[in-house]
């Protein structure tokens, strides 16, 4: 008998809605980007803002470099099935082997989301064109020569070129085109990064920005920043206030 | 790789203007099936191409879908269930996705389509 309730209790726990993806669930390859402190940073931006996301009600989610699909499977979680049983999940790799993981790592969630290889989000421009509510990104903003931008494998994950930025100034015109009148953009940067100016470059496009979240890096020389940056139309954080941390 | 990736998907050749839809060259393909979710169905009936839908349905063997879509039909549900089947369901498993205007061919692996250009093309 009590071995019975033990099962039913297991089968409770199994079906309790995670809150962020499980690290046990994420799957791994030599070449693909674990997550890291920067992918947590990211995720526990979402979370901490959750009441936003769920307010915002975004109908479709895309993921810039999904790598081991950790942030995106968490963005479904976070946004819940319930509420979210009508989002589209879209991610991208340049990394095929990245890609194969994330099917695996949203397979072992029970969530389903497109994801193509290729580079930013070419090839998708042209239909998701101001349709993404909400885009995600933890960028390669690692410093590097630039000729390690882009590699084979998983140096693609983190070399950021001069400033780190050669891939984050790809990014954000990507950003501008495909994100919806009322998208939002959540992005890794690093001090390094120059944020602030990422931010003006974003405003003279209309878009307000807020620091959702920032970590000191490991080696004491700068901070990660998670930040938020939305079109102007629907900037709820007037009304909101700011985000709390969970 | 379902449908409704496919239907996301133009190609990104440098100069080419008419890249969507893409072309299907079916290797392989699979039907998964998938629980019938209303709200997502009728979220992207309206942001889906539904010629190319057609289309890449039929290149698939499923010529279920009428030819155009009208106003009343997000009520009917045998409708909503043939495009759940057409969007959701069938898989392009193996194969190749192919440019309307160069033939460039695109492969599809395990399920996954890979647009990589190669550096001439970009």
């Amino acid at each position: 008998m009590s071995r019975h309730s033990s099962l039913e209790f297991r089968e409770d726990i199994r079906k309790m809605p995670y809150r962020t993806a499980q690290i046990r669930l994420v799957a791994s390859h030599p070449e693909v980007y674990e997550p890291c402190d920067d992918s947590f940073l990211l995720v526990d931006a979402l979370l901490s803002d959750q009441a936003n996301l769920l307010h915002h009600q975004p109908r479709v989610c895309v993921e810039v470099g999904c790598g081991s699909g950790y942030v995106i499977t968490s963005l479904a979680l976070i946004l819940g099935k319930q509420e979210s049983g009508g989002v589209y999940y879209m991610a991208t790799d340049i990394n095929p082997h990245a890609v194969s993981v994330a099917r695996e790592t949203l397979n072992a969630h029970g969530i389903d989301a497109d994801l193509v290889i290729t580079d930013v989000a070419s090839g998708l421009d042209k239909r998701l064109e101001k349709l993404v509510d909400v885009m995600v990104v933890n960028p390669p903003y690692v410093p590097t020569p630039e000729e390690e931008v882009g590699c084979d494998g998983i140096t693609a994950s983190w070399a950021g070129g001069e400033d780190g930025r050669s891939v984050i100034d790809k990014i954000l015109p990507v950003a501008d085109k495909l994100l919806s009148d009322r998208g939002w953009l959540y992005m890794v940067t690093l001090t390094a990064n120059n944020p602030s100016e990422i931010c003006l470059q974003m405003r003279r496009k209309g878009y307000a920005s807020r620091i959702v979240l920032q970590r000191s890096t490991e080696d004491g020389q700068g901070s990660m920043i998670g930040s938020l940056l939305s079109q102007f139309p629907r900037f709820p954080f007037l009304t909101h206030g700011d985000s709390k941390k969970n | 790789m379902r449908l409704l990736t496919h239907n996301m998907l133009s190609s990104n050749i440098k100069g080419v203007t008419q890249g969507f839809p893409l072309q299907i060259e079916v290797t392989k393909s699979i039907t998964k099936q998938v629980d019938f979710n209303p709200d997502f169905i009728k979220n992207m009936l309206v942001k889906v191409e539904w010629k190319a839908l057609v289309e890449a349905a039929r290149a698939m063997g499923y010529g279920e879908l009428p030819e155009t879509v009208e106003v009343g039909m997000v009520e009917d549900e045998d409708f909503l269930r043939k495009f759940h089947h057409a969007l959701l369901e069938i898989h392009l498993e193996e194969g190749f996705l192919v440019c309307p205007q160069t033939g460039r061919k695109f492969p599809v692996c395990k399920g996954i389509p890979n647009m990589l250009l190669n550096e001439d093309e970009v």
